[in-house]
């Protein structure tokens, strides 16, 4: 009985054969619209992939199921919406790449996990080199990748020449000389990946309350005790910022400056071809990156704009670079037309690197700062702020993303650029 | 976005090497005695405002001039561009 119970719930093959059977009445909504309660144990603003994440992590396995996630639009408006929706662990500091490792592991088991079709293709992350330097450099990274655990391979121009004989090996500026291959990294359907953190936190009571504005904070004797929304107030022992894009707009509220810009970085996806990448590819000498949607159109981007935006759109010069960036790689591209393009906002941080931390506020924790990173490190961001927010102290591969790390000197910057956040 | 440069009139945003919070040109003055904190403070925190936000741009690929471009986040709406010097007179005389 009991496992026929679990069969009518749970998605399966099962299910969608006896709803075949029964004429499709038992489909649910994959989550209830509450109205939110007076108090909460934790509540989580911002019900983007990461705000969620927290949640289901927070609810299934650190057992806190009072939770609410609060969402100024609708869930999943954010980021989630708008990355390239690559997935890798392809870092070399210490400090980041057990963090990026962690998160790839519990995407390779996320679909289990939640129950939840997210469709995880470890088609594999090709990064391109371009000269012996920069091979020395990726022989170097590949190794902080194998010392974490995560897996590398180096291909020489013969081995990359036969996974992707399109590319520009000839060419006069940038020829290229080979790849460093990650095979677990790869691409997710993003927007399910939202909906099923929403519908595993939602099973286990966790109120996601869209269109749910937070206007202020209540801070009494420096401890914050609840939050006042749109819908009202609502206390909370705990309440946990979510919302990287807008975390400065937010925590200004409570009186917090940050050490974050706001930046737009755009994506472009092309018309629906028929299939011709079947991994990832990005450029070495130039910032492009490019995929295949399984609709059959090439998703792509490149850098930020590089001033303060929080527009959710850029300018033209920004799209010429990107798409000089896949000419140059990739000369068949230029045959594709351009579909749509779009910008999102990046908490770019000082150092490059993101933060899951408490803040001198007693109750206020705050999770930021991804720059235009944040949608792989999404399970790994949830499960570490959930261990934060359940144990009181710092998951062990998140414990160096504190915000008081630039007055102490241990800055985490990958790409030694210092505090100019348009350059990381 | 066109930046309607003082002296050379509509240049493309695309000439110019974006440096950010125009807050980073009072930088504060160190003694024997000052705070670390207030350094800290200097350079790496932002106020970051959604809205007007007054920048630095620099005309690289012109006349070389530093600018202060002030600027609508939200909808990226140029509202004034003025020399640092005039800036800093204006910002001082407030």
């Amino acid at each position: 009985m009991m496992i026929f119970w679990c069969l009518i719930m749970n998605y399966s093959g099962f299910k969608i054969f006896w709803e075949g059977l029964t004429g499709n009445k038992g489909w649910k909504k994959a989550w209830r619209e509450p109205n939110p309660k007076k108090e909460y144990d934790v509540i989580i603003i911002g019900g983007g992939g990461h705000g969620l994440s927290t949640a289901y992590y927070l609810s299934n396995r650190f057992n806190v199921n009072n939770v609410a996630v609060l969402e100024k639009g609708w869930l999943g408006s954010g980021n989630i919406g708008r990355n390239t929706t690559i997935i890798r662990s392809n870092y070399l500091l210490p400090e980041n790449q057990p963090f990026y490792e962690l998160s790839l592991k519990l995407w390779e088991n996320l679909e289990n996990d939640t129950n939840y079709n997210s469709m995880v293709s470890q088609r594999g992350v090709l990064n391109l080199f371009h000269s012996d330097g920069q091979r020395d450099a990726f022989v170097r990274r590949g190794n902080a990748m194998i010392l974490s655990g995560a897996d590398a391979n180096l291909l020489n121009e013969n081995e990359l020449k036969k996974m992707c004989p399109y590319l520009d090996y000839q060419n006069a500026r940038f020829p290229i000389k080979g790849a460093l291959l990650q095979k677990r990294g790869g691409t997710v359907r993003h927007d399910a990946v939202a909906w099923g953190y929403a519908r595993g936190a939602d099973v286990k009571g966790v109120d996601i309350i869209q269109n749910c504005e937070v206007e202020g904070f209540i801070i009494k004797n420096g401890k914050c005790v609840g939050v006042e929304t749109n819908k009202g107030i609502i206390k909370a022992k705990k309440i946990a910022s979510c919302v990287a894009g807008s975390s400065s707009k937010l925590m200004s509220k409570a009186g917090i400056r940050l050490p974050i810009e706001s930046h737009v970085l755009q994506a472009f996806v092309s018309e629906g071809l028929k299939p011709v990448l079947d991994n990832v590819i990005t450029f070495g000498a130039g910032h492009f990156y490019v995929s295949q949607s399984d609709k059959g159109g090439l998703v792509f981007g490149g850098d930020i704009d590089g001033y303060n935006s929080y527009a959710q759109r850029g300018n033209l010069p920004v799209v010429e670079d990107v798409c000089e960036g896949g000419m140059a790689i990739m000369p068949m591209i230029g045959r594709a037309r351009l579909l749509r393009m779009w910008g999102g906002i990046m908490d770019m941080s000082m150092d490059g690197s993101p933060f899951i931390d408490k803040t001198h506020i007693n109750g206020l924790y705050f999770n930021g700062g991804w720059c235009y990173g944040g949608f792989k490190a999404t399970p790994a961001s949830g499960y570490c702020y959930a261990h934060l927010l359940a144990k009181d102290e710092p998951h062990p591969v998140a414990r160096d993303f504190k915000l008081d790390r630039f007055i102490k000197g241990k800055i985490i910057d990958e790409k030694g650029q210092g505090a100019q956040p348009n350059l990381h | 976005m066109i930046i309607q440069h003082p002296d050379l009139g509509p240049r493309d945003s695309s000439e110019f090497v974006y440096k950010g919070d125009a807050e980073l040109l009072f930088r504060p003055k160190r003694t024997e005695n000052t705070d670390q904190k207030i350094f800290h403070d200097y350079l790496y925190l932002r106020n970051n405002p959604a809205g007007k936000h007054c920048e630095l741009w620099y005309h690289e690929y012109g006349d070389r001039s530093w600018l202060v471009v002030t600027r609508d986040t939200t909808n990226h709406e140029i509202l004034k561009v003025e020399h640092v010097e005039d800036y800093i007179k204006s910002y001082k005389a407030k």
